[in-house]
């Protein structure tokens, strides 16, 4: 997977869901931008924790994972649309035949996977359906 | 100086697995066990919940309870017998989720099923003494029981965390008193790297679990001068129904006094959450004034005692996160293969 202070870097992001807002055009990043892709140098950047309440955009079932991945398959990723705006990868997290497009998701914290059984472990946030 | 529970969170997998599914493997009588036990089905974790998760999960209901600022946190402390990690505190991992760290103390807390008492027992002398502003004590495991044997059908998973300070104007239920009885005895143990606990069978009731919860809650008893008719509710440690039941009517409390908390015959024996499982149940439904008797119990053995009164704020709290019943309610049941996979029993090339 990847590196520790790879992985360490994001943790804020992949625990916490903290983004950045542009306090100018009052746009949200996901994950974070250091600069506002409208308002460039005029843009105020502020740190934002999302909610991570979203609805799913996209979804696939993954039967053949990648390294690491092969205990959790088969599992749904999908394109979520946080309610503030920006869009992420995640696996979502319940029945694969319950999953649709528009369906209502929270976020839950879970594994993201490990190096191995010497290795760290990733934890972060997944997501499952709303009601769940 | 008053301590107490400012806010709580509980979080139970949605996973159960049958008593009948278990026995139906090893061939053993499922209605024999159920009786006997007590316990119908046991809480499983996800492939990708471990002590760690249910921690955060529980850690992050107690917090949305309270509603109070994270960076109050002066100590996070985790209990479990099962840390993903044996070097690397559960703890810091549990404080960065809730947005706790950095100004803050955190350790991991091992004493089989008692290590999440034991927390609070840290949280209430740290609170108590104005060393810290508020401290969050966690019990959270996903057990192991060996496949066959007699552990497999109540070991389980969940956790529950608790929000203590001493502001009269937050706290939600006064801990009036604490007491513990503790000896070496070695009725239930797992040596470093096996991956599976031994115990001593039989030993674990009378030395064990019956010696140390007797005397703990009797111990508290005494200490403050109350008696079991003075209180509204009762917890016992759960490693299965019959032994909380039989240590209620030893000690004079009523099946009516025990069952709000008696959770285990549907989620099984949670282990460092299943004292603190049982006192968020009974919080969950308790009114203002009503009073809380609760002992844990480790193996190796000690036992941990608590008097509690609740407080008016506790209707405010009580619904701004799952209650345990709604945490238990609409589980998913599966089979023994995919309980075997979920619980890494299945080794992947």
């Amino acid at each position: 997977m990847s590196s520790v202070p790879r992985f360490w870097r994001n943790l804020g992001s992949r625990y916490n869901l903290e983004g950045t807002r542009c306090k100018e055009c009052g746009e949200y990043f996901y994950p974070p931008r250091n600069v506002c892709v409208n308002c460039r140098r005029v843009g105020q950047i502020e740190p934002y924790k999302f909610k991570g309440t979203g609805e799913i955009v996209t979804y696939t079932l993954i039967h053949t994972a990648a390294e690491g991945f092969e205990n959790q398959a088969p599992y749904t990723l999908a394109i979520i649309k946080l309610d503030e705006g920006p869009r992420l990868t995640s696996q979502v997290v319940g029945n694969p035949e319950k999953m649709h497009i528009g369906m209502r998701v929270r976020p839950v914290f879970r594994k993201l996977g490990e190096d191995g059984e010497h290795g760290m472990i990733y934890y972060g946030t997944k997501f499952v359906p709303a009601d769940a | 100086m008053t301590i107490g529970i400012v806010s709580y969170g509980a979080y139970v997998p949605r996973y159960r697995i049958k008593i009948e599914e278990i026995a139906r493997l090893w061939g053993d009588n499922a209605e024999a066990l159920k009786n006997g036990l007590m316990v119908y089905e046991k809480s499983v974790p996800d492939v990708d919940e471990d002590a760690a998760t249910i921690a955060v999960e529980a850690a992050r209901y107690a917090m949305a309870r309270s509603g109070v600022d994270p960076s109050r946190i002066g100590a996070v402390y985790t209990g479990s017998e099962s840390h993903p990690y044996a070097v690397k505190p559960t703890s810091t991992i549990v404080a960065q989720a809730i947005g706790a760290t950095p100004n803050m103390t955190a350790a991991d807390f091992e004493f089989a099923c008692k290590a999440g008492t034991a927390a609070v027992q840290a949280c209430m002398g740290l609170v108590g003494s104005g060393m810290i502003d508020l401290g969050l004590a966690i019990g959270a495991d996903v057990s192991q029981g060996a496949p066959g044997d007699a552990l497999e059908y109540t070991a389980a998973a969940g956790g529950v965390a608790c929000l203590l300070g001493r502001k009269e104007s937050e706290i939600a239920a006064i801990i009036e008193g604490t007491y513990s009885f503790t000896t070496d005895t070695p009725d239930f143990w797992r040596r470093e790297g096996m991956p599976y606990p031994e115990h001593g069978g039989r030993f674990t009731g009378e030395p064990g679990y019956f010696k140390h919860v007797i005397n703990g809650a009797k111990g508290l008893l005494d200490k403050l001068g109350t008696k079991p008719e003075d209180y509204d509710y009762a917890v016992f440690h759960q490693p299965n129904g019959k032994f909380p039941s039989k240590a209620a009517k030893m000690l004079g409390f009523t099946r009516t006094q025990i069952t709000p908390g008696l959770v285990v015959p549907k989620i099984g024996n949670t282990y460092s959450a299943s004292c603190l499982m049982g006192i968020a149940a009974t919080l969950d439904q308790a009114k203002p004034g009503d009073r809380i008797f609760a002992t844990a119990f480790g193996s190796g053995a000690g036992s941990d005692a608590f008097s509690i009164t609740v407080t008016d704020k506790i209707e405010e709290i009580q619904n701004r996160a799952p209650t345990v019943s709604e945490l238990i309610k609409n589980p998913i049941y599966i089979d023994y293969a995919r309980y075997a996979r979920h619980k890494g029993k299945i080794r992947l090339a």
